[in-house]
């Protein structure tokens, strides 16, 4: 795994084995007839590491545990067991006063610009809040500077024509833009993008996903969550694609597309849709949906689904390692692979 | 070539705004659908897609005003208004909604709610209307039997299975679908879209797809139409719309797409659709064109044909103008 550290210096993120789980009401009933009691496996061992300047793009369908991921990665979400270390710093189990201030280097961007922004707060404000919570940025002018600098480095140029508006007069593309803004106000290294974009209009997309990549070569490093394998392919250095709160397969974003090892990514690559109407590839159409997390499949989690699966599938549940002939950093969980 | 199914010409929509004024969401759109074909209307939000479908089927609220003809089988259904169109709404033209799948009534099983419109339309009734179900739900790939469930016992996809197998209901020549996929999986997705165009291959049926995801249109229709500002910009096969587009608001929306191996830096529009609450002068897309010239500010582009059944309005395609600038 690429765990490794670069130059002796660890890696921005590093994630080991995480499991978060979900208890599942019993109810009344439920409980006095000593059901047992359920837990939705949302993540399910997941293991991956970020370092500065790398975009890595989680894909997944719903319910693969994605979104659950970088919400226990900034402890949104407790996780049950694992590790997240954020600059060498076990930081699983720091208290909240601590996490307070991880949170400042590690900033989330939320899917719906539309619901993320207070329509009472101008731009400005909506930038400078960052500041005040954590009670940084000085007197008011430096604030005044950094929410400036913010905003021209989220792409709002010239900020002055930006500072006074309120969401209502600004269009998705710029809502988002706000959004990044104030997520850079308090310089941070880890940006967790979840679904970015997939609210915003097709012509709007790509002017934020560019951004994401200059924020990319200027040091940062970027966890993006989406369920557009098209736009992970474009954008991420690296490619994890989870499938029921596990990854199964993780590699450069050109492997991953280009020579998929897992089933499950050869499947899901061969059902999205390309621009081109002459394109040739068969789509492979998996049956059914994904299975319930509550009920993850015994082996292989994917084996009731997979075409290639064999007896062996169902008794062993396989790790992530390199498979015959893949690149180095290109691992697949498939005995088969 | 025998006679289009449905033949739209010059319909226009406006919708009266409070305070005054009126949005023009619709300016002229003119399009026509064979039996067992795929066209596909895409275009970024606002740009009266769904607009034009839902005058098609006759459900705009009361504040929007309607012209133009809307020909189905050679009569105009858009003539006499709810006198000439009730006998064909879901009769011969039907609707998969937005979101569909969110739209049964969850009291109600799967059965009885794909049982409803034929009841309604008199096609069906009875056992032979829940024998007629069970075969929709078949044929939409869910067991008959799970008629009798309700909404809330089927997946996300398997209830936009029934939303469809419920636009079946009676039989209908026509569907038109409005973005039928979106907030489904990719996989999921994919089954759909393979069964909508098994049901155009199968059974004639003639579809419409609106969606705002190029990439779906090019892989599920034969033709389609790109809308921008309420109006049809460009009009051709899907396979010439990619290779060889001729206005540059299609080039530029399938550049600002992401493609799974596509090597070009993926590039957004820069700008926004302009308002539709007032008029217009010029080339609409003007402001956010690459390639605009002198006439463009103030000479509005006709839709004209560049190829056989391939138009677009665009004074790129005039050389006339091209040379005099």
């Amino acid at each position: 795994m690429s765990t490794g550290a670069e130059n002796g210096k660890p890696p921005l993120l590093e994630v080991e084995d995480l499991v978060t789980r979900f208890p599942v009401p019993r109810g009344f009933v439920g409980a006095a007839s000593r059901r047992p009691k359920l837990a939705v496996r949302a993540v399910d061992g997941v293991s991956f590491s970020l370092r500065k300047g790398e975009m890595l793009a989680l894909v997944g369908e719903s319910g693969s545990g994605k979104t659950t991921t970088a919400q226990s990665i900034l402890r949104l979400v407790e996780p049950e067991s694992g590790t997240i270390r954020f600059l060498g710093e076990d930081i699983t189990k720091v208290g909240s006063g601590r996490m307070r201030s991880v949170r400042r280097h590690a900033q989330l961007i939320f899917q719906d610009p539309y619901e993320s922004l207070d329509p009472r707060f101008r731009v400005r404000d909506t930038v400078e809040e960052p500041l005040i919570v954590h009670g940084e940025g000085g007197g008011h002018s430096e604030r005044e500077e950094r929410v400036r600098d913010a905003l021209t480095r989220a792409g709002m140029t010239p900020p002055e024509l930006f500072l006074d508006r309120f969401p209502h007069e600004l269009s998705g593309g710029q809502r988002q833009r706000t959004a990044i803004a104030a997520s850079l106000v308090l310089d941070p290294q880890l940006l967790v993008a979840d679904e970015p974009v997939s609210m915003l209009d097709v012509s709007v997309r790509a002017g934020i996903l560019s951004l994401l990549d200059e924020l990319r070569r200027t040091g940062l490093g970027i966890l993006m969550i989406t369920h557009d394998l098209s736009t992970a392919a474009h954008f991420a250095d690296r490619i994890a694609v989870m499938y029921l709160g596990r990854i199964v397969e993780e590699g450069s974003a050109r492997d991953v597309v280009r020579d998929p090892k897992h089933p499950y990514t050869k499947a899901l690559l061969s059902v999205v849709p390309q621009r081109d109407p002459r394109a040739t590839t068969t789509p492979q159409i998996l049956k059914g949906e994904t299975p319930n997390p509550i009920a993850i499949p015994p082996g292989c989690r994917f084996n009731p689904r997979c075409p290639i699966a064999i007896p062996e599938c169902r008794a062993t549940d396989p790790e992530l390692r390199s498979p015959a002939g893949a690149r180095a950093g290109h691992e697949a969980a498939c005995i088969r692979a | 070539m025998t006679a289009p199914l449905l033949q739209v010409e010059n319909l226009h929509v406006w919708f009266d705004l409070e305070g005054g004024g009126e949005l023009h969401a619709v300016q002229g759109v003119s399009f026509d659908l064979a039996e067992g074909e795929r066209v596909g209307l895409v275009g970024e939000s606002g740009c009266g897609k769904t607009t034009a479908i839902l005058a098609v089927m006759g459900l705009l609220p009361p504040s929007a005003s309607i012209a133009g003809k809307v020909f189905l089988d050679g009569e105009d259904i858009l003539a006499q208004g709810e006198e000439t169109m009730s006998p064909h709404r879901w009769v011969d033209v039907a609707m998969v909604f937005q979101g569909a799948m969110n739209a049964f009534n969850p009291v109600k099983t799967v059965g009885e709610q794909i049982v409803e419109p034929m009841e309604l339309h008199g096609t069906a009734s009875g056992k032979q209307a829940r024998q007629q179900a069970g075969e929709l739900l078949e044929r939409v790939g869910i067991p008959a039997a799970r008629a009798s469930s309700y909404p809330h016992q089927f997946s996300g996809g398997m209830r936009q299975r029934a939303a469809i197998a419920m636009a079946l209901a009676c039989t209908p020549k026509v569907l038109l679908a409005d973005e039928p996929t979106t907030a489904l999986d990719v996989m999921v997705q994919a089954q759909i879209l393979q069964l909508l165009v098994g049901l155009a291959a199968d059974f004639g049926l003639a579809l419409i797809l609106v969606t705002h995801d190029l990439p779906i249109v090019a892989q599920v229709c034969e033709r389609a139409a790109v809308m921008y500002a309420g109006e049809i910009v460009e009009l051709g096969p899907t396979d010439a719309l990619y290779h060889d587009p001729r206005h540059p608001y299609t080039r530029l929306l399938f550049a600002a797409t992401p493609d799974l191996y596509g090597e070009d830096a993926v590039v957004s529009i820069p700008g926004t659709p302009p308002r539709l609450d007032r008029e217009l002068t010029g080339c609409p897309f003007a402001p956010r064109c690459d390639s605009s010239f002198a006439p463009c500010a103030t000479v509005k582009p006709k839709l004209i044909s560049t190829a056989a059944d391939h138009t677009a309005a665009c004074h790129l395609n005039d050389p006339a103008l091209k040379a005099a600038s």
